[in-house]
């Protein structure tokens, strides 16, 4: 993301402008933006025009439009946000107060105006800026049968295809059915490679599976790549790395995150780094209960004691349309950091941030044991 | 105590006994945690004192929820079942007169999900309405005779003269058909399914031909026995252990000395597998048919074959031992009725197996968990340690305690003394001395004789699990997969669920033989028309659409923890296997923590659920799925969880939730 613009005053009133260069910064931007906040940029617009005639036309216009946001949508597969609000500023095409979509691309300069600039809003604008933050890998993960080939960016874990074929298993005499079915299912996984793998950008791609699956089909692919002289894929070979996972379903990806191998290939990535800290809490809440909770109100409880080490807090809190709810989560973190306590703040579109969504999107370890927090019902996290 | 055994008459206590035994001590003792562990297990204590109080008591909840929801179920039904009650209740009048009360044809009806057959014989045998009798002239109505005449069939079906009353319903369940939630998954009272009835005009002749099989279906019990009767019992046997156990080369080696594998295409296999450097593995290649199995001399999916004892017809499965296809393994295990465990006597190979982590430990609580209550274990490679007596007793000790604790009786455990490679004692009496010095028991072939067949429940609806699709030689497509409930002809139509499409059965066979009927317990292949291939896929159910299985997407189910690393948490993402079926889904909620030993709560929401523990908790599917309380069908009420490639929990399915937008 490039930052054209920073006017924020001391009681965090102001505007960011931005210009979204990768598909990461429309996630950023998305997270970014809240209902009630000002969203300037240009647009196309519908304009019906009536000649001296009386016979009326209409054509379609480019305007600079703000409006206030009323509702946000994230197209991941286009890569768009689609913001609906009203016109806030006197347009000579526009009235004040009609409906529009403003439809925010890539390398589209836009401006934010919120009322409340708080820590974790400034803190989404400086990483969304920060361009060592870029690693891009692919992982394929599959199984006999199944596979998933997904893009793994800073903050997004991207299905990008996902390949279900039915197999027919091997049958006393017949095994031909069930080998034509492996090759045709190999080569539907490659195909899908090569369309959503784009090797300028990726710097490497995981083939996960279990059993033999990853060694049968790298074999296959780049058999069948040397007999039709694919260069591209021949290039980037050493790209290539094989990787254990129990199966080939989206959720086994935190395995192959977790693979030392690849933590060495990929350096320390925000996708790696939530699964470890998720890992984490799950090995502290087995070894030592009364020092891992979740669900807000014990983990309230648990900040205001100033316990907390590590808060785990997933994005998806910070999205809610409920201000006073967001402004609690909000003064958590700062509580917590307060305190002495990391914050990590999960991307839901992460393996673990989804995780941690189901699992009430907050969760804490801490430093001392509370076992009194044990013994209240946390009846807000169950419903 | 056998898979399907007291069915019909089914006696709880002897039935959960040994069931709850897995479930009650699971294998705590022996899975070694730290001291520091062990502080924040729950529950220790209720391992010494397991009874089968748990399940039974749940179980016994389900039947009296299920009986209480009859009253009142009227008002809550959706339109289309309500259309069709009243165009049921306009038959049965027409067939019997109005003098039963309306009050009492609904419930009756709904009892019987509106098979109207059902309900009138039921009335008719009812003293309570003794003054209602047929109408003179129908004395030969389908209902009372057992070959029935089509003529008269209308009297009792929706036939032509109906379908009018009907259509309006019908159209509207074609079309939600098409998506995957009928309105009777709405409707919260439909707790079972209603039957399904897609009756284009067209098709109607079909239907009443349908319905003479139908028909004959009430004698299912008397055309088993004529099917059945003469031949020798159909046993399927699962083949499990630790990779490289040498299941595959007892199997092998057992198949060649019965005869069934030819001496040219044994020959065949052992010049290609010297060629390949892999001669040790040459009777393995008998049921490890792929290029790729063969290469690594690692079996990858569940082989196949068929021999015969002196009273057994016997289907095996050899199954692999490879923790990463375990997958596969569980799907074998769900179609056979007892297992045979193969362990390697090498020293220091016995001992991996049976480590934690090892597969001779999953294999067999995966197993027991899965209904199988008989089996049979095979020292296996005896050979390399010289036929010791000592390293067998050794070996039947460590494992009689162990599968004690997983659940099996001691009287249905066998042990006996072999080598795949050489063949001792497969078919006939050792000829080894070293061996015959201390063993004078049964040879392996004997062993697998003595296992009791179970008994089917072939009187039940009918279902058929999904566990291979592919191209038959003819037109259509087969399905393969085990008849785990009711039986099937040919003719026969049958509704696919969850997708809930309805197909037709062209052609059944059992190993290749082509039949006109298949029973439980039967694995068959069924060549149906009607559907398109894409639209099924493994782990799907078939189903009788007069009384399908209940299709949704969440659920309730009875848990108990095996051993985990991490704590179970509310939005834990595992995997599910369900019969063939393996899906991934999220613990969605803990509603409470049990004590093992009597089932009651002891915590409701618990925080996490730890190693050993017991939990009823709800699951998400990521899409719909067919399946069935445990107290209706248990072979589709029960779960495996697995997580990262291990096993962690097993459940039995208490509750479907039904989505209610
Ligand atoms: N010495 C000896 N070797 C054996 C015996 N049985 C099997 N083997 C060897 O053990 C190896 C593994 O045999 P398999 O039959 O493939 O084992 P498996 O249990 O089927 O293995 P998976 O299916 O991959 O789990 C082969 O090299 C066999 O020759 C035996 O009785 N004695
Ligand atoms: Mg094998």
């Amino acid at each position: 993301m490039k930052l054209l613009y920073k006017n924020v005053d001391k009681e965090g009133e102001g505007t960011v402008g931005l210009i979204a260069e990768e598909p990461e910064d429309m996630w950023h931007a998305y997270n970014l933006i809240s209902e009630g906040d000002s969203v300037r940029s240009t647009t196309i617009r519908k304009v019906q025009s009536e000649s001296a005639t009386g016979s009326s036309t209409s054509n379609r216009v480019r305007t600079t439009l703000t409006i206030c946001v009323e509702s946000i949508d994230f197209d991941t597969q286009a890569c768009v946000l689609r913001l609906k609000g009203r016109n806030v500023e006197e347009n000579q095409y526009v009235k004040m107060g009609a409906y529009h979509t403003l439809d925010l691309e890539l390398n589209r300069k836009f401006s934010l105006k919120k009322q409340e600039w708080d820590s974790i809003a400034l803190e989404r604008v400086d990483m969304a800026c920060d361009p060592t933050q870029n690693a891009d890998v692919a992982a394929v993960i599959m199984q006999e049968g199944l596979a998933h080939v997904c893009l793994i960016t800073a903050s997004m874990t991207l299905i990008r295809a996902k390949i279900d074929v039915n197999i027919p298993r091997k049958r006393k005499g017949f095994v031909q059915q069930h080998e034509k079915g492996l090759t045709k299912f190999y080569d539907n996984v490659m195909q899908a490679i090569l369309r959503h793998v784009n090797f300028d950008i990726v710097k490497c791609v995981l083939i996960a599976s279990p059993g033999f699956v990853r060694d049968q089909f790298y074999e296959y692919m780049f058999q069948t790549a040397i007999k039709t002289d694919n260069k591209l894929l021949l290039e980037n070979k050493s790209k290539f790395m094989l990787v254990h996972s129990s199966s080939g379903f989206k959720h086994s990806l935190k395995e192959v995150l977790q693979d030392s191998a690849v933590i060495n290939k990929m350096s320390d990535t925000k996708a790696a780094g939530e699964v470890k800290a998720l890992e984490n809490f799950y090995t502290m809440l087995q070894c030592e209960p009364a020092k891992a909770f979740y669900g807000k109100k014990h983990v309230e409880k648990a900040c205001e004691a100033q316990a907390i080490e590590t808060l785990l807090i997933s994005d998806n809190l910070f999205r809610c349309s409920d201000v006073a709810l967001r402004k609690e989560y909000v003064k958590l973190v700062d509580m917590a950091r307060e305190a002495g306590g990391e914050v990590k703040i999960f991307s839901s579109m992460h393996i673990s941030g989804e995780q941690l969504d189901q699992l009430t999107g907050i969760a804490a370890i801490l430093r001392f044991p509370m076992p009194e927090l044990d013994e209240e019902d946390e009846s807000d996290t169950e419903n | 105590m056998s898979r399907h055994r007291n069915v019909r008459s089914m006696n709880y206590s002897d039935e959960y006994d040994g069931y709850d035994d897995v479930y009650g001590h699971s294998v705590e003792d022996d899975y070694c945690m730290s001291p520091s562990e062990a502080a924040f297990m729950y529950d220790r204590e209720g391992k010494s004192k397991q009874k089968m109080g748990a399940f039974f008591q749940t179980v016994t909840d389900i039947a009296e929820e299920n009986e209480g929801e009859l009253e009142s179920k009227e008002n809550s039904l959706s339109e289309v079942d309500r259309a069709r009650l009243e165009s049921c209740i306009e038959q049965i009048k027409q067939t019997i007169g109005s003098s039963v009360p309306r009050q009492d044809l609904v419930n009756i009806l709904l009892m019987y999900n509106f098979n109207i057959e059902k309900s009138i014989n039921f009335i008719l045998d009812n003293p309570q309405y003794k003054d209602v009798k047929l109408p003179e002239k129908k004395d030969k109505v389908p209902v009372l005779s057992k070959d029935s005449e089509v003529s008269s069939v209308k009297v009792v079906t929706p036939g032509p003269k109906t379908t009018n009353v009907t259509k309006g319903f019908d159209l509207a369940q074609k079309e939600a058909n098409r998506l995957n939630v009928t309105p009777r998954s709405q409707s919260p009272a439909s707790g079972r399914g209603t039957p399904i009835n897609i009756q284009p005009s067209s098709e109607q002749n079909d239907d009443v031909k349908n319905f003479k099989q139908k028909d004959n279906k009430t004698d299912v019990v008397t055309q088993y026995k004529k099917e059945r009767g003469g031949s020798k019992e159909h046993l399927y046997m699962v083949v499990i252990g630790h990779v490289d156990a040498g299941k595959s080369t007892l199997m092998g080696h057992l198949l060649c000395s019965l005869g069934q594998v030819n001496q040219k295409t044994m020959h065949k296999y052992e010049q290609e597998s010297r060629k390949l450097g892999k001669q040790s593995f040459m009777y393995a290649w008998v049921l490890d048919e792929t290029g790729e199995e063969r290469n690594r001399g690692i079996t990858m999916d569940v082989g196949k074959s068929q021999f015969e004892t002196d009273t057994k017809l016997v289907t095996l499965l050899d199954a692999p031992g490879h923790k990463d296809f375990i997958p596969n393994m569980i799907s074998g295990a769900g179609q056979a009725d007892v297992a045979l465990l193969v362990v390697d006597a090498t020293r220091g190979e016995f001992e991996t197996g049976f480590d934690y982590g090892g597969q001779t430990r999953e294999h067999a609580l995966l197993v027991r968990s899965l209904g199988v209550s008989q089996l049979a274990v095979a020292i296996n490679k005896l050979d390399t340690v010289s036929w010791s007596q000592e390293r067998f007793n050794e070996i039947t000790q460590k494992l009689k305690v162990f599968l004690k604790q997983a659940g099996f009786k001691e009287n249905d455990v066998a042990f006996v003394p072999c080598s795949g490679l050489t063949g001792q004692n497969l078919v006939e009496k050792p000829t080894e001395n070293e061996l015959l010095t201390w063993y004078n028991g049964p040879c392996l072939i004997n062993v697998i004789d003595n296992f009791r067949s179970p008994d089917r429940p072939i009187s039940k609806p009918f279902r058929h699990s999904i566990n291979d699709i592919f191209k038959g030689t003819g037109s259509g497509f087969c399905v393969s997969g085990r008849i785990e409930t009711g039986s099937l002809s040919t003719g026969d139509r049958v509704l696919v669920c969850p997708s809930k499409e309805l197909a037709t059965v062209k052609a059944l066979a059992i190993e290749e033989v082509s039949q006109q009927i298949a029973f439980a317990g039967d694995q068959v292949s069924v060549t149906l028309s009607g559907i398109e291939m894409q639209n099924v896929s493994i782990g799907y159910i078939l189903c009788d659409p007069q009384n399908p299985v209940q299709v949704a997407s969440k659920f309730q189910a009875r848990i108990v923890v095996f051993n985990v690393t991490v704590p179970i948490t509310k939005g834990f993402p595992v995997v599910i296997h369900h019969q063939s079926l393996v899906e991934p889904a999220v613990i969605s909620k803990l509603i409470s923590q049990l004590n093992k030993s009597t089932g009651e709560v002891i915590k409701k929401h618990p925080r996490c659920l730890g190693n050993n523990s017991s939990a009823m908790v709800e699951i998400q599917v990521s899409r719909p799925i067919a399946l069935e309380v445990y107290s209706d069908c248990k072979e589709l009420g029960r779960i495996m969880i697995r997580v990262g490639g291990v096993t962690i929990a097993a459940g039995l399915i208490t509750k479907v939730i039904l989505s209610t937008n």
